[in-house]
C-alpha cells in the first residue's frame, strides 16, 4: 500500500527535488489505541509545510516521531532519501533536525547566550579546554551574530537572563537555537499558541527568514491565519494519519477547518495524491 | 539596563542599584554580613578584633565546606537534610580505620569516597526514582545517624594527632594574621566549586537543571547524571568536611554537628540561593556561612543564650526564604 502512495506522492514536489524528510507508513500504538495509523508524511527543500489536525488526531505523535521523542512501532522515516531510525532526540538532532518546543523550550534563569548554547557548549582551545572551560565571548558573539542575522533587533543584551524576556523573545531565541544548530530542517511546535498578535508577527516573519535560508520548516499549529500566512503546504492529520495535503492558495481556510473534521472531503484534485 | 537611557535620572539611579543587586547575587547578603559585623562590634567590646574575626571564621570552616556541598544540591532545586550526618559519619570511619592501623592516608581518602558513595544512593533516588529529595536525605538522615551510632559503639573516639588533625594548625598569614590550615583549604575549596560552576559546561547544566529540568532534557542534556553527579561531588565535599571537622576538634563525637544541615542551608539560603533552584552561587554561601557565624558568636559574646541563637538561626531562614518567594513572584 505504501509503495503505492509513494509512487503518487513523493515526486510532486514545488521544486522538483526530492523531499528533505519523509515518512511512510507509521503506525504508533498505545496499547488498543493508535495514535499513529499508517501514516505518511513530505517535507520538500525550501518549504514550510504546516501540519494541521484536531486534538488527538495524532499529529504531535507524529511530530514526536519524526523529532526522536517517540519510537514508532513500524514504518520507515527517510532523511534526504536515506533510511534513518532515531532512538532519541539528541540523535535526531545529531542528524540536523532542530525542534522548538511549544512550551519549557528555554531555561528562564539562564542568559540568552548559555541558552543558545546549551548543550552544545563551546570550550575554549588549548590547556583551558582541556579543563573543559567554556568560551564564553566566542558564544556571545556567535549568538549576537545569530540573533543579528535573524533580523531579532529587540533584544539588545546577549547576557541578560531570557526570564526578563517577552514570550514573544522567548520564543525568538527557541526558534534562533533551531536555526543555528539545524543543517536538514526545523520543527516548531505551536510557536505563536502562546503569544499577541504582534509577537505572532515577528515569529511569523522568523520561519519565513528561516526558510528563505534554505532551512525547510515543519510548522504545527492550530492558528488559521499564521497558517496561511507562511505556509507553502498544509499537510492535514485526521484520526492518526495524513488525509491529504493542500496548497493554501487554492482552498479557504473554512475549507481547511472543514477537512480537519472531517465535514468535507479533500478534493481529489487539490490533494496532492497523498488520500486513498 | 540599554533601556534606562531613556528614563528619567531618578528611576535611573535606583534601577541601577536594582540591576547591581541582580546581577551579583552576593552583594545583598554582603551588606547584611558588614552590618551585623558592625553591630557586634559597636555592642561587644570584644568582638572587633583580628584575633576574634580569624576565630569566627575558624568556627565557620565546617559548616562552610557543609554548606558548599549543600550549594550545589540546592541548586538543582534539591536539599540535602543528610549532609552533616554524612561528614560526621566520615568523622568515626576515619577515626576508626586510622585508630585500627589504618596509614591516615589510606583512612582519608576511604572516609572521602565513603562520604561520595552514601551521597551517591540519595542522588541516585533522587535523579531515577524521581523522589523528592526532602524525603530521600531525611531518611538518608536517620539511616547515616543510625549507622553512625552502631559503628561508633555510641561513644566518642579520638583522633589520632597528624593528618586527620594537620587543617586544625595555626600559622600566621602576612606575619600577624592568625589563620588555620583548614581555613584555606575551604578557600580553595571555594574558588575552585566557584570556578566549575561558572566556567564549565557541567556548571551551567547545574544550573539548567535546577530551573528548568524539561528544557533542559529537550537540549539533549543527561539531566539525570547532572543531577546524580552534583550529589556524589557535595558528598565529597562532605567527606572533607569531615576531615576539617577532626581538625577543630580531636575527637569523632556520633552526636556531633547535630545542626549542620540546618546550619547549612541556613547559610546558603541567607546567601541568596534559591530553594526553587537554578538561581544563586557559592559566593553568597560564603558569605551566609560568615553571617551565621558572626550571628552565633555575637550574640554568645552578648551573653545571649544558645536556645535563643538556635530561635534567631530558625527565623533568619525562614525569612530569606519568604524573600526569595516573594522577588521570585515579582519576576516570574
Amino acid at each position: 500500500m505504501s509503495t503505492v502512495k509513494e509512487t503518487h506522492g513523493s515526486d510532486r514536489s514545488p521544486n522538483n527535488t526530492g523531499p528533505v524528510l519523509s515518512a511512510r507508513g507509521l503506525v504508533k500504538r498505545y496499547g488498543n489505541v493508535a495514535a499513529i495509523r499508517d501514516s505518511d508524511f513530505d517535507l520538500y527543500p525550501g518549504e514550510v509545510l504546516a501540519v494541521v489536525g484536531d486534538n488527538g488526531a495524532g499529529k504531535s505523535s507524529l511530530i514526536k516521531a519524526l523529532s526522536g521523542a517517540l519510537i514508532p512501532d513500524s514504518g520507515s522515516i527517510m532523511l534526504d532519501g536515506n533510511d534513518v531510525r532515531f532512538e532519541s532526540p539528541a540523535a535526531a538532532r545529531r542528524l540536523g533536525i532542530e525542534t522548538v518546543y511549544q512550551t519549557l523550550a528555554v531555561a528562564p534563569l539562564l542568559d540568552i547566550a548559555t541558552n543558545l548554547f546549551l548543550g552544545r557548549e563551546l570550550r575554549r582551545g588549548g590547556f583551558l579546554g582541556k579543563l573543559r572551560v567554556l568560551d564564553r565571548n566566542a558564544m556571545r558573539e556567535r549568538a549576537r551574530q545569530q540573533l543579528d542575522s535573524l533580523g531579532i533587533a529587540t533584544i539588545q543584551d546577549i547576557t541578560q537572563p531570557v526570564e526578563t524576556l517577552s514570550g514573544g523573545q522567548r520564543q525568538a531565541v527557541a526558534v534562533a537555537r533551531a536555526a543555528m544548530f539545524g543543517s536538514k530542517l526545523v520543527i516548531m511546535d505551536e510557536p505563536t499558541a502562546a503569544l499577541g498578535v504582534r509577537e505572532t508577527s515577528h515569529v511569523l516573519d522568523l520561519i519565513r527568514r528561516i526558510r528563505d535560508r534554505g532551512l525547510p520548516v515543519v510548522l504545527i499549529s492550530h492558528d488559521m491565519p499564521a497558517i496561511f500566512e507562511v505556509a507553502d503546504r498544509i499537510h492535514v492529520h485526521r484520526l492518526g494519519r495524513r488525509i491529504g495535503v493542500v496548497d493554501p492558495s487554492e482552498v479557504s481556510m473554512s475549507d481547511v477547518v472543514a477537512f480537519i473534521t472531517g465535514a468535507k472531503e479533500i478534493p481529489a484534485g487539490e490533494s496532492e495524491e497523498h488520500a486513498v | 539596563m540599554t533601556q534606562s537611557k531613556m528614563m528619567p535620572p531618578e528611576t535611573r539611579q535606583t534601577d541601577r542599584i536594582r540591576t547591581l543587586f541582580a546581577r551579583s547575587p552576593a552583594l545583598g547578603p554582603t551588606v547584611a554580613l558588614v552590618i551585623v559585623t558592625l553591630f557586634f562590634s559597636v555592642v561587644t567590646d570584644t568582638f572587633f578584633s583580628l584575633d576574634n574575626f580569624s576565630a569566627v571564621i575558624n568556627q565557620s570552616v565546617v559548616i562552610g565546606a557543609l554548606a558548599l556541598g549543600q550549594t550545589l544540591v540546592i541548586l538543582t532545586a534539591g536539599i540535602d537534610l543528610a549532609n552533616a550526618a554524612i561528614a560526621v559519619f566520615g568523622t568515626i570511619l576515619i577515626t576508626k580505620l586510622v585508630t585500627q592501623g589504618s596509614p591516615p592516608v589510606v583512612g582519608l581518602t576511604v572516609g572521602v569516597i565513603a562520604c561520595g558513595l552514601i551521597a551517591l544512593v540519595s542522588g541516585t533516588l533522587v535523579a531515577r526514582l524521581k523522589l523528592p529529595p526532602f524525603i530521600v536525605t531525611l531518611g538518608m538522615l536517620a539511616v547515616v545517624t543510625a549507622v553512625t551510632n552502631i559503628y561508633s559503639g555510641g561513644t566518642t573516639w579520638r583522633v589520632p594527632e597528624g593528618l586527620l588533625t594537620w587543617l586544625g594548625r595555626q600559622t600566621y598569614l602576612f606575619g600577624g594574621i592568625p589563620m588555620t590550615y583548614g581555613m584555606g583549604l575551604v578557600v580553595v575549596l571555594y574558588v575552585v566549586v566557584w570556578a566549575v560552576l561558572s566556567k564549565t559546561a557541567w556548571g551551567r547544566h547545574v544550573y539548567a537543571v535546577g530551573g528548568a529540568p524539561e528544557a533542559t532534557r529537550l537540549n539533549g542534556i543527561n539531566t539525570q547524571r547532572t543531577l546524580i553527579s552534583v550529589y556524589v561531588v557535595a558528598g565529597l565535599i562532605y567527606g572533607i568536611a569531615a576531615w576539617l571537622a577532626m581538625g577543630r576538634t580531636p575527637t569523632a563525637d556520633p552526636n556531633a554537628y547535630q545542626t549542620g544541615n540546618l546550619d547549612s542551608i541556613t547559610a546558603v539560603v541567607i546567601g541568596g540561593t534559591s530553594l526553587f533552584g537554578g538561581r544563586g552561587g557559592v559566593a553568597g554561601t560564603a558569605v551566609g556561612a560568615l553571617i551565621v557565624a558572626v550571628l552565633r558568636s555575637g550574640l554568645t559574646q552578648m551573653g545571649i543564650d544558645t536556645n535563643y541563637q538556635n530561635l534567631a538561626t530558625g527565623v533568619l531562614v525562614i525569612a530569606a526564604v519568604a524573600f526569595d518567594q516573594i522577588a521570585r513572584r515579582r519576576t516570574a
